[in-house]
């Protein structure tokens, strides 16, 4: 049974064809493949760009502690002076020292210990978003109140989650490829053998004046439903798939994997998979239908 | 109008020797040919030459007036439509039933569904095969393949028409039968060419003959003077 009906008629019967059986099996999967790099690409993209945009708006300074508490107030002082006169900066408050040393507990132990260690005085300034900070002039200006005083903009780190996010978002659009690769060539083999099985049909089509076209279009119109049965079948086997992802997903508590945002396009791009896949079952299969009647006489 | 004109021409197939040698002929509008000559000779090939299912290893080969050498490949078509082939091995399309095989041309050449219809009844009806349009061919006899063969290669109305043994599986009064039919054809201008190896409808129906043998080919006239017109009657009429 057609998927798609056309008003042709179909002169070459494909439809008892071995390829009409396992091809939309084949195409399910790619389609099912292709789906799950898409979604994977779109959380990539999304977990890198909250990355991005919950720490590029944010910097640590750190004052190292002097020598007696009056020093390191007078310090602080100069340091949040500073900060507070800069146009970039929005707010700049210091962090207190009992949740530095909490930060610190998973690494160095409990709080007593770290009682009498002379600990780095953290300040966390909020920036205007947008807006450019001269991160060196502003550290020389916080070294002259507070020698030793040093700025982090978590670049580092920052650079590397994002690296090792795109890293893989590269490798999702590499193995979307390879998936459209693929299903090209499955499907370029199964209608070359189609030609094959029915040279005695297309030969008296040929030859009774039927232009290639005529015959391409029963081959590409064939592989058109057969591509779209297939995608719908695939897309039907990720909906549960991403399901379960999202609810594994949202059991991991961490800090590092924030709320997934997938865009309206985003899924209209995994929706349109089917259609995607049936199209280009309906161009591989005309082109090699007219390379291969092109070779006639 | 010259239909068909070869000259020189020659075929081979593959690197094998020549089964087709310095063949010239011309065949004019109307003109209706029998093509003689023992099996093997090349029959088969010259008339494949004529439907362009293969190209002369040498030669020109120009049909309707257009040669065939320097005619675009996507023009083809337009001349293969103008030439109604019966294929000695009928080449019937098995999946299909008799009315759609004689309706393949028709749907190839994009003619309205309802005027498709018309036309394959009526045509199968005038070669008595009304009662087998939804039959396979494969359920059909030798000579009611031949039948809808002969009725696929004419529902054009095709201005040449090559037969390969049109009449070679059906009894002496089909034959006839037959023959009356590619003569009413003939009539209203198609330019005929029928290989058989039945010298009795060559010497019955008296048309000149273009005699094939060993690749080489030559155009004669009739075997005798035409002992025309059996008592077999008309039935119908052509469409």
């Amino acid at each position: 049974m057609s998927f798609l009906s056309f008003n042709h008629h179909k002169d070459v019967p494909l439809d008892k064809d071995p390829g009409t059986r396992f091809l939309p099996w084949l195409i399910a999967f790619m389609v099912y493949l292709a789906a799950l790099s898409v979604v994977a690409t779109a959380i990539m993209q999304s977990v890198s760009a909250r990355w991005e945009r919950g720490v590029s708006d944010t910097l640590t300074v750190q004052v190292p502690p002097g020598d007696s508490v009056k020093q390191d107030q007078t310090q602080i002082a100069g340091v949040l002076k500073i900060l507070r006169a800069h146009p970039a900066v929005v707010l700049a408050e210091p962090i207190a020292r009992s949740h530095v040393v909490s930060l610190l507990e998973p690494w160095l132990g409990n709080s007593r210990a770290l009682d009498n260690m002379p600990l780095p005085h953290l300040i966390d300034v909020s920036l205007r978003s947008g807006m450019d900070v001269d991160g060196q002039q502003l550290v020389d200006a916080m070294n002259k109140v507070a020698p030793g005083a040093t700025m982090d903009d978590h670049r580092v780190w920052l650079d590397r989650l994002i690296r090792m996010s795109q890293t893989l978002e590269w490798g999702a659009y590499i193995v979307l490829s390879l998936i459209g690769f693929a299903s090209i060539g499955t499907v370029f083999f199964v209608t070359k053998t189609g030609l094959a099985i029915h040279q005695d049909v297309i030969e008296v089509l040929h030859l009774i004046g039927a232009q290639d076209t005529y015959i391409a279009r029963q081959f590409a119109e064939h592989a058109l439903n057969l591509g779209l049965r297939g995608g719908l079948l695939g897309l039907a086997a990720a909906g549960p798939t991403f399901a379960g992802f999202g609810y594994l997903y949202r059991q991991i508590d961490s800090a590092l994997l924030p709320d997934i945002d997938i865009g309206l396009w985003q899924w209209v791009a995994v929706m349109g998979l089917p259609i995607v896949a049936a199209a280009m079952g309906y161009l591989t299969a005309r082109v090699a239908v007219l390379r291969t009647l092109h070779k006639m006489v | 109008m010259v239909i068909v004109k070869l000259e020189n021409v020659g075929l081979r197939y593959g690197v094998g020797p020549e089964v087709l040698r310095d063949v010239s002929l011309t065949l004019e509008e109307g003109a209706f040919h029998f093509l003689t000559g023992p099996s093997g000779a090349g029959k088969s090939s010259l008339l494949k030459l004529m439907y362009l299912a293969h190209r002369p290893t040498r030669g020109l080969i120009s049909l309707f007036g257009s040669d065939i050498a320097t005619t675009e490949r996507d023009t083809l078509p337009a001349l293969r439509r103008q030439v109604g082939v019966v294929f000695q091995e009928f080449r019937l399309l098995d999946h299909m039933s008799t009315f759609d095989n004689v309706a393949l041309p028709m749907r190839v050449a994009n003619v309205h569904e309802k005027d498709i219809r018309k036309h394959v009844t009526e045509l199968l009806t005038w070669v008595g095969l009304k009662d087998h349009m939804s039959a396979r061919p494969s359920t059909l006899s030798g000579g009611q393949q031949q039948r809808v063969a002969l009725a696929r290669a004419v529902i054009t109305r095709p201005r040449l028409l090559l037969a390969d043994e049109p009449t070679g599986n059906v009894d002496d009064k089909l034959a006839v039968r037959l023959l009356h039919l590619l003569e009413e054809l003939n009539k209203l201008g198609t330019t005929i060419v029928m290989a058989t190896h039945n010298e009795g409808l060559v010497r019955q129906f008296g048309h000149p003959r273009i005699c094939i043998e060993d690749g080489r080919v030559e155009q004669m006239g009739p075997l005798r003077p035409a002992a025309r017109r059996s008592n077999v009657r008309m039935e119908g009429k052509v469409t």
